[in-house]
């Protein structure tokens, strides 16, 4: 019997090459003759450029050419994100590139360019623009529409009157909002309301590999080498950016080092390299530093919030009223959305109201950041939930086991349904892993100035899609190759998707290649790497090419050996039955004598021709060939839960936490590969930590530029910042609505780890809720001892 | 790591003063470009800063290595683009990040934080130095990796490693509080850090028995 694939810890193929130094990002690749490009940032928060001056810098020795906006884009009053602009929108984004012989020539010429630039309103804090007569962030005003064009949202001073009061403010015409249930009646039988605001901060996601680029052309052909989560989606919009047939480029993108929602299809800024290159007929090179990264490199947009919570005696939650003013930066975001849905489903409130407005600022841009919009929102609310268990004297986990949903719940304006929940389970067996009982006796003991505090999430996520496709060759080596399109972002997914698919064929680990990273090779269509839907989305694909793959293995062996194609069944790489037995490499040689569908010289009509059928094309006559779409169908949402708790002691002199213990638990469906989940959720959790508690974004408010633009002050969690020991584990009940049973888990680990914390936190002062993020040692110290901090509660970026 | 490195010690090793000091002794002015890549070989062209490389050698993963090299050139800069030696990352250019870590003499440090001048008649030891050259066989801190799984996008790795391999050298029988005292100056952004320590005391254990 071939070993069992699906549930063992094996690790990944790259692993070897990560940790000998061979594997490569795309600042390892060199080609001949390679220059270097760099940008000129914005020093203005919003300006225009009148005039640039480049004559002093193009006299530089080794200066090779510089490219302004109008070369790679159209001016457009609309806020879409152009690779470089004469208008910039926030202090930092490109105006020009300028390549030279090296970087150090590159940087200097940058220096003796005279810039000419008119400086133009601003404004940093949504609540800013929002005021009668405030500031926007674009000339033509702060909301945009294709409809409409430019327009400006204003709240009327009754509501700034309503916030200065300590109320939550009435605006009637959001933007955007919903209603289900009835929520004022609700709110009338409620046996205890509560209402608060909150603030979440904006963070950058600050992968540790910056998003560099190298490129050049050969013969009229793009060779690019990217830092991107995704592969084959990210060449198709890369060939869409630089407007060439995406099989004539060459896109290479074999190691990604991390993007936590950054670099999804790529980014903006990549096609900068090779149209430098283009223009330059010279292989360019653009390290970005992380000073840029800090700039480009994306941050997930802040909340400011009124929360109004109805519950019943018996702890549950019957109503929720939701407002959400979302710091949304220079280009828009969308996580609000996906935030009014996750409390909606998170807390099960049956009536619930939101209301929202994405405000358009003049900061670095903003996108998804691991669990966009979820994150934030369960890391707000988990800590009110509490404070309403604690207010009608409910048990805290019992008051949430009861809030949690189950099994048919639907959730969000359209009563969405999803595909399998086991939300209480996550929780309850995480619970027992942490020792809840042991612990919550902890709770508000003192030691010293050190004070315990005990804190838990329950965060959902989306977690998987369909549709897609698989694409795999048995060669007469016997082996057999998986082409993924799916990018090599730091999951393992490059790998795990495809065990469930190689057991079926009944073969050892070993007897596996997967084939990834270069699109040269063969990528069939893919799923983007975002939304934590690669786990499902291609464990499906590479199912379905599997399936395909087994039926014609059937065929040639009934073919050259009799009997019925059933009667065939595989193992250890043998195809076995009435007539006798054949190896894979047999099989292989086999098919390719006898054409048509079973070596790929036919391909079936339901794959992608645009995408998956140039890939089989390729690779047509190599072998037996499993080819096929998922078309395993299903109906309703797929999404994955997350349980995380948190031990702290909060010392109450020096406003410092540190976090003892943390438990994560999981239902994600069927576990493929138990230390990458466990990995996953850890990690996941312990960034969710950083965005409640070390990462802090501050902006100089006069000048409108960002002081924390750098690791050291915007601080990632460190070692020190995490238990020394931490556990993991899963649920396990499979998804019954995908043949294999699994889900995704990346992100809704975030939103857990992060209202653990803020819980806790708030456990060891007391029950006091801060209501805002992040949890430095100066804004809890401040509570602490009464007194104002240097910020206004509701400022969203000078936390 | 049994016992605290003194502040004097990474003083000496990480201060900007130190790194300065090294500067001016090269004859090289500081600039905003100070971090800044030179060109491969070949492609010099006369910068403003009028600077000119030295032919040095460089003993690096045991070979003797002849390279040109400006005066206020880092030795990540040296080893990444002049050397080829790109399994040692750039992060965060200075200091923050520890994914340009490398051995200088057996000890530890950041190659973004340390001019390539400065390292001239030492043993410099990179991510590429640690494998066997003849057998394949890795050294004990990346079995201990393979046999964890350890690290996620592993853009940290390299500088992981080479911290753990100070590490165990100096001190096999590491605790698992040491052992994320010992690696505490690098950062991993996926924040892998429980099965890095994981494979931190693998490493331990396969250091104690060679």
């Amino acid at each position: 019997m071939a070993e069992r694939l699906v549930g063992a810890d094996i690790s990944p193929p790259d692993l070897r090459a990560k940790i000998t130094g061979r594997a490569r990002y795309a600042e390892d690749f060199r080609a001949p003759g390679m220059v270097f490009m760099k940008l000129l940032l914005s020093p203005m928060p919003h300006c225009r450029v009148r005039n640039v001056d480049t004559s002093r810098a193009m006299a530089l020795p080794g200066v090779i050419d510089i490219m302004r906006a109008s070369e790679v884009g159209e001016p457009s009053d609309r806020p879409s994100e152009e690779m470089l602009t004469d208008e910039p929108k926030y202090e930092g984004e490109p105006i020009l590139a300028v390549a030279a012989v090296d970087e150090e020539t590159a940087a200097a010429a940058i220096e003796l360019i005279d810039l000419d630039l008119e400086p133009l309103p601003f404004v940093l804090d949504p609540l800013d623009s929002l005021r009668p007569g405030g500031p926007n962030a674009y000339v033509g005003g702060n909301q945009f529409s294709g409809q409409d064009g430019w327009t400006e949202y204003k709240w009327s001073q009754a509501e700034f009157d309503a916030i200065e009061r300590g109320e939550m403010p009435n605006p009637l015409d959001m933007p955007v909002q919903w209603e289900k249930g009835d929520v004022d009646a609700a709110f009338a039988e409620a046996d205890y309301i509560l209402t608060e605001p909150v603030v979440h901060q904006s963070l950058t996601h600050h992968p540790m590999e910056p998003r560099s680029t190298m490129a050049y052309w050969e013969n009229g052909r793009p060779f690019v080498y990217v830092s991107t989560q995704s592969a084959q989606r990210t060449k198709m919009s890369m060939a869409g950016a630089l407007d060439v047939d995406p099989e004539e480029m060459t896109f290479v993108a074999e190691y990604c080092g991390g993007g936590f929602g950054s670099k999804i299809p790529g980014h903006t800024h990549m096609a900068l390299a090779p149209r430098m290159s283009q223009k330059i007929g010279r292989p360019v090179m653009h390290r970005v530093t992380r000073y840029e990264e800090n700039y480009i490199g994306r941050a997930r947009p802040g909340f400011q919030s009124w929360v109004k919570m109805g519950f019943r005696a018996d702890g549950k939650v019957t109503a929720i009223d939701l407002i959400i003013v979302q710091e949304s930066g220079a280009y828009g975001a969308s996580d609000y959305n996906s935030a009014a849905n996750i409390a909606d489903l998170a807390f099960t409130p049956e009536n619930m109201r939101f209301r929202g407005v994405s405000m358009y600022t003049n900061t670095p841009p903003k996108a998804a950041q691991r669990g966009p919009g979820g994150a934030q929102i369960i890391s707000m609310l988990e800590p009110l939930h509490d404070k309403g268990m604690r207010e009608v004297g409910v048990d805290r986990l019992q008051g949430r086991f009861l809030n949690a949903p189950v099994e048919g719940a639907t959730f969000g304006p359209r009563n969405s349904e999803l595909t399998s929940i086991h939300a209480r389970e996550a929780l309850m067996e995480g619970a027992e892993a942490f020792d809840w009982e042991t612990k919550i006796a902890m709770s508000g003991q003192r030691e010293g100035s050190k004070v315990y505090g005990v804190g838990f999430g329950l965060s959902p996520f989306t977690a998987g899609s369909r549709g897609y496709d698989g694409l795999m060759v048995i060669r007469p080596d016997g082996r057999l190759y998986v082409y993924q399109g799916v990018g090599n972002l730091g999951t393992h997914s490059i790998a795990d998707t495809v065990r469930p698919g190689a057991e079926l064929l009944g073969l050892n680990w070993d007897q596996v290649e997967v084939i990834w990273g270069d699109s040269s090779r063969g990528m069939p269509r893919t799923s983007i790497q975002a939304g934590s839907q690669t786990t499902h989305a291609h464990t499906r694909a590479n199912y379905a090419a599997a399936e395909d793959a087994l039926r014609k293995i059937r065929l040639v062996a009934s073919r050259r050996l009799g009997g019925s194609p059933n009667a065939y069944n595989v193992d250890n790489g043998v195809v076995s039955g009435p007539g006798g037995r054949m190896s894979f490499a047999q099989v292989a040689e086999a098919a390719i004598q006898m054409g048509g569908e079973l070596d790929g010289s036919t391909l079936p009509d339901t794959i992608s021709e645009r995408e998956t059928v140039p890939a089989a094309q390729r690779l047509a006559g190599q072998g037996l060939m499993g080819v096929a779409t998922d078309n395993y169908g299903g109906s309703g949402s797929i999404y994955s839960w997350q349980s995380g708790f948190a031990l702290i002691q909060l010392d109450h002199e020096t406003g410092v936490v540190d976090i003892l213990e943390y438990v994560g638990w999981a239902d994600c469906g069927v576990v493929i590969h138990p230390r990458s989940l466990n990995a996953q959720q850890l990690g996941g959790s312990i960034q969710g930590m950083g965005m409640a508690m070390t990462q802090r974004w501050v902006f100089d408010s006069r000048y409108g530029v960002p002081f924390a633009n750098r690791l050291y002050t915007a601080r990632p969690p460190g070692f020190h910042d995490v238990p020394l020991q931490m556990t993991a584990g899963a649920v396990g009940i499979p998804d019954p609505q995908t043949p294999i049973g699994a889900k995704g888990i990346g992100e809704p680990s975030v939103g857990a780890g992060a209202a653990a914390l803020n819980m806790a936190v708030m456990d060891a002062m007391g029950g006091n809720c801060l209501c805002r993020t992040p949890l430095t040692p100066d804004i809890i110290l401040a509570e602490l001892e009464g007194r104002p901090g240097p910020w206004n509660r509701l400022e969203q970026l000078v936390g | 790591m049994a016992e605290l490195e003194s502040v004097g010690v990474l003083e000496k090793k990480y201060s900007r003063r130190t790194f300065i000091k090294g500067v001016i002794a090269t004859g090289a002015t500081v600039s905003s470009a100070s971090y800044i890549v030179p060109g491969p070989n070949g492609l010099r062209a006369a910068t403003v800063q009028s600077s000119t490389e030295r032919l040095i050698t460089l003993r690096v993963n045991g070979q003797d290595r002849r390279v040109d090299v400006l005066p206020h050139e880092t030795l990540a800069m040296t080893l990444r683009y002049k050397l080829n030696l790109t399994g040692t990352k750039l992060g965060c250019d200075r200091a923050e990040c520890g994914a340009c870590t490398v051995l200088i003499d057996g000890v530890n440090q950041y190659g973004c934080s340390i001019l390539t001048h400065q390292v001239r008649g030492r043993e410099v030891t990179t991510i590429e130095g640690l494998e066997d050259a003849d057998t394949g066989e890795l050294s004990v801190v990346q079995q201990a990796v393979m046999d964890e799984g350890g690290f996620q996008c592993a853009f940290c790795a390299p500088g992981f490693i080479m911290s753990m391999t100070a590490m165990v050298n100096q001190n096999p029988n590491v605790t698992r509080e040491e052992a994320r005292h010992a690696l505490s100056g690098n950062l991993c952004r996926c924040a892998d850090y429980d099965k890095i320590l994981t494979c931190a005391m693998r490493a331990a254990e396969l250091a104690r028995s060679v």
